[in-house]
């Protein structure tokens, strides 16, 4: 573990994997530390924000690393000991997702993979996944626990305009654009659920915790 | 000055509740900014809200709202308004040329606005960002428990144009005592910002930090509440393999392969797949945001411990 200051707003704390991210996040939030604004999870790193007129970084620092993060494990692949698996990510409910496995990328993807394209939506739908994190726009959500087979690089170029309800793939992670954005995840489908709403509460159908089905529909 | 929130506005108005600012010009760009919205991160949402903080909460202060109030953030001027009901109000952050009814206003004072009246803010010559805060806060719906508007993220409300309408809030706590506070407009030319090196400063070759610390490095035209890009030497990288994205504060130097630096401000987003070379400190966030395209900043320095 690495605590590298971002000046007087945060500590970046760098870890070895997405799994003591997670059991990191899960404990911090638990704990009422004076000067922590928010906690903001990624891939391997957890970005503690800071009030600087409150916080003591020197302090915080050492109370992250008195968190023991020895019971986490790769998400999704049930519990090891007394800890639940996916470093104690709380359990949101399960969200079905109907998919129309039509992406411009699914060809591509099978070819990256070795497998037919059908055994890439069979491989997509056959796994449950779940939120780990979320930052890249309202409402998106890293999705993890899905068929190792589906890891793929991103694209070389990424596309200036992914419509809303895009489903991608990139590195171990899976997603869905919440609106149209730029992005260079593989596309294979896409969903009419609409991912974010601000007159809904909550607003994001995809937030940590949460579990995802994808279920193929034509 | 006389309390102008006890009772009605005595000209036909009616109630505070009709109380509000109508805008006839909205200039470039003005938008509702508040303190923004924390603790949202994990659904992608940043903090957003004014891009100096403290000219907003001084604004409030001076009309005798809480610091966190909505107020309108104007970018280099050109707002013009007409009141609905006596409204109090003040300007701060950069300084403006602004009449009432044609009669000068001063920034950094309370100041009254008769119902029918208008005020026009004309354009700033140094700094890039006003707040203009109304006794009762601009009480437009929240959205995600903040009235501040994200420009990258589409939350919040829609930036002014001409013929929005501002609803007033109500006024509550005592009216304060100062009724001017004195503030030094920003500054034209060269500005020295304090920053921490990294939190990603081992991505880059030695020479990266000390151009960064030691050449100036001018404003470009392509800046906004998002971040200001930065021209100047190259800060070439040590490390050149992809970073996984990770989470971003305000006041970031963020340095996209091309090796340009962007400050990262208020609308910044929640992650960045670029690293990160050194953060400025937060009080010097605001004094970033008031610098304008051409005037050039410097990087110095502060002596803190970059690993804990």
């Amino acid at each position: 573990m690495r605590i590298l200051p971002c000046a007087d707003a945060g500590l970046l704390v760098e870890l070895d994997e997405l799994e003591q991210v997670l059991a990191l996040h899960a404990a911090l939030s638990e704990r009422s530390l004076p000067g922590v604004l928010d906690l903001i999870p990624a891939a391997r790193t957890l970005l503690v924000s800071l009030d600087p007129e409150r916080a003591d970084r020197r302090a915080l620092a050492e109370e992250i690393r008195r968190v023991p993060l020895t019971g986490a494990r790769s998400a999704g692949t049930g519990s090891v000991g007394d800890q639940p698996a996916g470093g104690e990510l709380a359990d949101r409910g399960l969200l079905t997702v109907p998919v129309i496995y039509d992406g411009a990328d699914l060809d591509a993807v099978a070819e990256l993979t070795g497998l037919s394209p059908r055994e890439v939506v069979d491989a997509h739908t056959g796994t449950e996944w779940r939120v780990a994190f979320g930052g890249f726009a309202p409402g998106f959500g890293y999705l993890v626990g899905g068929d190792p087979r589906l890891e793929v690089p991103r694209r070389a170029e990424s596309r200036t305009g992914v419509p809303a309800g895009s489903v991608g793939l990139a590195g171990r992670f899976s997603g869905v654009y919440p609106r149209t954005s730029p992005g260079g995840w593989q596309l294979i489908g896409r969903t009419e659920l609409e991912m974010w709403r601000t007159d809904r509460e909550p607003p994001a159908l995809l937030r940590p915790g949460v579990r995802v089905r994808f279920e193929e529909v034509s | 000055m006389s309390e102008p929130d006890t009772g009605t506005a005595g000209n036909g108005e009616g109630a505070p509740a009709a109380r509000r600012l109508e805008v006839l010009r909205p200039g470039p760009l003005s938008t509702v900014q508040d303190l923004g919205r924390t603790g949202l991160a994990g659904m992608g949402v940043g903090v957003s809200g004014a891009a100096d903080r403290s000219s907003l909460r001084l604004a409030n202060r001076l009309v005798g709202n809480p610091e966190s109030e909505a107020a309108v953030e104007i970018t280099l001027g050109g707002l013009w308004l007409r009141a609905h009901g006596v409204l109090t109000v003040a300007l701060t952050g950069t300084s403006f040329p602004a009449t009432v009814d044609g009669r000068t206003a001063a920034s950094n004072t309370v100041l009254t606005l008769p119902s029918g009246s208008e005020l026009r803010i004309g354009q700033c010559r140094t700094g890039m960002r006003g707040y203009l805060a109304v006794r009762g806060g601009i009480d437009v719906p929240a959205v995600l428990g903040s009235r501040a508007t994200d420009t990258l993220a589409g939350l919040g409300p829609e930036p002014l144009a001409v013929g929005t309408v501002l609803p007033v809030g109500r006024a509550y706590g005592e009216f304060p005592r100062v009724d001017a506070a004195p503030v030094t407009p920003p500054p034209g030319g060269d500005l020295t910002l304090p920053v921490l090196p990294g939190p990603r400063q081992d991505w880059f070759t030695d020479s990266a930090l000390r151009a960064l610390l030691g050449e100036p490095f001018e404003i470009t035209p392509d800046s906004d509440r998002v971040g200001m890009r930065l021209s100047g030497p190259p800060l070439p990288r040590y490390e050149t393999s992809e970073l996984p994205s990770e989470g971003m504060v305000s006041g970031a130097l963020q340095v996209p392969p091309a090796g340009q630096p962007t400050l990262f401000l208020a609308d910044h987003p929640v992650t960045g797949g670029y690293p990160v070379i050194a953060v400025v400190l937060s009080a010097y966030v605001a004094v970033a945001a008031q610098a304008r395209p051409g005037q050039r900043l410097r990087f110095r320095a502060v002596r803190e411990p970059s690993e804990y």
